[in-house]
């Protein structure tokens, strides 16, 4: 059976071990991660694994079948020009199946004065670029994809991956951040484009520092600016489904979430443009306690 | 890196020589474990142990994981116990379910998907329509396949719940009416015990000869390290318990056409994980005892399977067990024609 090539990389509370048949998706997430703790001990919580979907897909028409220690039955491979996407899925799968030490909430997360700035939504709704931007503007990025809540303090901790980029929002951040902070393009993705950018260097050096969730949005791309109210068991309900792991964890999950829902501040929230959410953001984020 | 499982058998055997385990061998450990669906009674043992502290929270989290999933058996087990009260049959839970449900060693840290239960062959249909009644959808509505499992199968096509989706699998003995060896289903259920709940549970002769029919009768034996862990603890519980345990055994393996079978599972059990076990059941050993070790040990540090030959071999076998030649050359035509 082929060896394989590995690494090890540890994002926030949570080390990593990537194999893979091909060298390539290895290079590029060194070339990404370059900045990241390196592992002294090869220690690791989760094993990813990147290999051909049939041994002879290694080399003709290479295909990238994700799988490791947590797995999905009816995950579908992809090209071997998209196998740094295929290594940032698999890691978020091994989170999504696999971790219980925090509540975990698909959000994009931002810190400022120790307090913590979440964003959640769809798919496109602009969380990721949101918090791309903000970390541009003064703001420490805590992470893109999953915001992480400790159920014993109520705190937020850091997952700081590669920002992940798609469609227009890759040109809109081509604009502002010079070259050397992307990834390589990946075109035809099954999200179409997507491009990953390495998130500011305090990102990376402050990633286990913990911050109080302070405000919680929903955004929603393209719509007329405002502020909307959202009653508590909407919240709820939106955030038991923004979880990967609210069902897992239990009574435990139910608490953390019911406390997070009862004191966090929340407000939905309609934009356009990058200036208009930044606008409003702010608004809020100065009447805050 | 790790060539094959042996370091998992060895650490749940003994569980001190995780000791002398630097990082990376902690990692290929933890990969195995988990692909063998034996990260939480592997944790359960390690109990005690001093562990490096970066592997503590991932031991933390497989005990969480598996308590949660006990929880979630039991509660589901008990959605079967209401849905069936009215049909007032004898409800034999099996696997791991009934391992939690009688509090037993084997239940210990383990993982539990389906609900499996076994009810009289003649009580089946009213079981059928109660539990479709009560929630539960058929997973395959392809008619080959219905038809298939209620001709030659040991169990009714597999049920899910369109709520809480969960998989029940309603067995009416424990191996394919085409195996080989015939189980007395009458004399397990007459014999099942009887918990607290109202749902019943083998007797415990009768559960390990279960537990190994089902992995030496009926499979390739993929994540058969598991099942020979769950083998070794209910043996070394119940012969702990039961001055006569060894004596009924062999009854019972006798009655249940499975003596051969435990003979094997003695032999490698012992031998994987040294438990304790009756030399004359056991009997001598075999030249082909190592061909299952090799395949029993068939995974890399990696967490993937290797030995590919090996399994295949071990896949076809458990074809040819389940179904005689003929009849296995008409069914793999008809799957393969509908593929």
């Amino acid at each position: 059976m082929a060896g394989l090539h590995h690494l090890y990389l540890t994002v926030g509370p949570a080390r990593f071990r990537v194999a893979s048949t091909w060298q390539r998706p290895l290079d590029q997430l060194a070339a990404l991660y370059g900045d990241y703790p390196a592992s002294q001990d090869s220690y690791a919580d989760f094993t990813v694994r990147l290999e051909p979907e049939k041994p002879w897909r290694r080399y003709i028409r290479p295909s990238v079948h994700i799988s490791g220690d947590f797995w999905l039955p009816d995950a579908a491979p992809l090209p071997l020009n998209q196998s740094l996407l295929a290594a940032e899925m698999g890691m978020n799968l091994q989170m999504a199946l696999g971790w219980r030490r925090h509540l975990l909430l698909h959000a994009s997360s931002v810190e400022k004065d120790g307090k913590a700035l979440l964003m959640t939504g769809l798919s496109g709704s602009g969380k990721s670029t949101l918090s791309a931007m903000l970390a541009e503007k003064g703001w420490r990025f805590m992470g893109d994809e999953f915001a992480l809540l400790n159920p014993d303090t109520g705190m937020m901790h850091s997952f700081p991956r590669l920002i992940s980029l798609k469609n227009e929002a890759i040109a809109a951040m081509q604009a502002i951040l010079p070259e050397s902070r992307f990834g390589p393009l990946m075109t035809g993705t099954p999200k179409g484009d997507i491009r990953h950018i390495i998130p500011p260097a305090d990102a990376v050096q402050k990633m286990a520092d913990t911050a109080r969730p302070a405000l919680l949005l929903f955004p929603r791309f393209g719509y007329d600016p405002i502020l909307r109210h959202m009653g508590k068991s909407e919240i709820f309900v939106r955030l038991t489904q923004a979880s990967t792991n609210y069902v897992a964890l239990g009574e435990t999950g139910f608490r953390t979430l019911t406390k997070f829902v009862d004191t966090v501040p929340t407000k939905a929230m309609d934009y356009q443009s990058g200036e208009q959410a930044e606008e409003l953001i702010d608004s809020l984020w100065n009447k805050l306690s | 890196m790790m060539r094959n499982a042996q370091s998992l058998v060895d650490a749940l055997r003994e569980p001190g020589m995780v000791l002398s385990l630097d990082g990376a061998c902690w990692t290929d450990l933890i990969s195995i474990a988990r692909a063998e669906s034996l990260i939480g009674s592997l944790a359960h043992r390690l109990t005690g142990i001093e562990v490096p502290e970066q592997v503590q929270p991932v031991l933390k989290d497989a005990i969480q994981a598996t308590d949660l999933a006990r929880r979630q058996a039991l509660w589901e087990a008990d959605c079967a116990r209401r849905a069936l009260t009215s049909l007032n049959c004898k409800t034999v839970l099996m696997k791991g379910t009934a391992y939690v449900a009688a509090d037993l060693d084997a239940g210990v840290g383990r993982s539990i998907g389906d609900l499996d239960i076994m009810v009289a062959r003649d009580e089946l249909s009213a079981v059928e329509e109660l539990l479709l009644d009560a929630g539960w959808e058929w997973v395959k509505p392809d008619p080959y396949d219905d038809q298939y499992y209620r001709d030659h199968m040991h169990e009714l096509p597999p049920l899910i719940h369109r709520e809480r989706d969960r998989m029940i699998d309603v067995h009416h003995t424990t191996l394919p009416l085409t195996a080989g060896p015939t189980p007395n289903a009458g004399a397990m259920l007459e014999n099942a015990v009887r918990l607290d709940s109202g749902l019943y549970v083998m007797a415990p002769a009768d559960m390990l000869l279960h537990s190994i029919a089902h992995l030496f009768a009926d499979g390739d034996l993929a994540g058969g390290l598991r099942n020979l862990w769950d083998i070794d603890q209910l043996i070394r519980q119940f012969a702990q318990v039961d001055d006569n345990f060894w004596m009924e055994l062999g009854a019972r393996a006798k009655l249940h056409q499975l003596e051969p079978h435990l003979a094997r599972s003695l032999r490698l059990t012992a031998l994987l994980y040294g438990t304790p076990v009756c030399e004359n059941l056991a009997g001598p050993a075999k030249v082909t005892d190592n061909l299952y070790i090799h395949r029993l040990l068939a995974r890399d540090g990696w967490g993937r399977e290797n030995r590919k030959f090996t399994r295949q071999a071990f896949y076809i076998r458990s074809h040819w067990l389940r179904m005689p030649p003929l009849m296995l050359a008409r069914h793999l035509w008809t799957k393969w024609r509908k593929a």
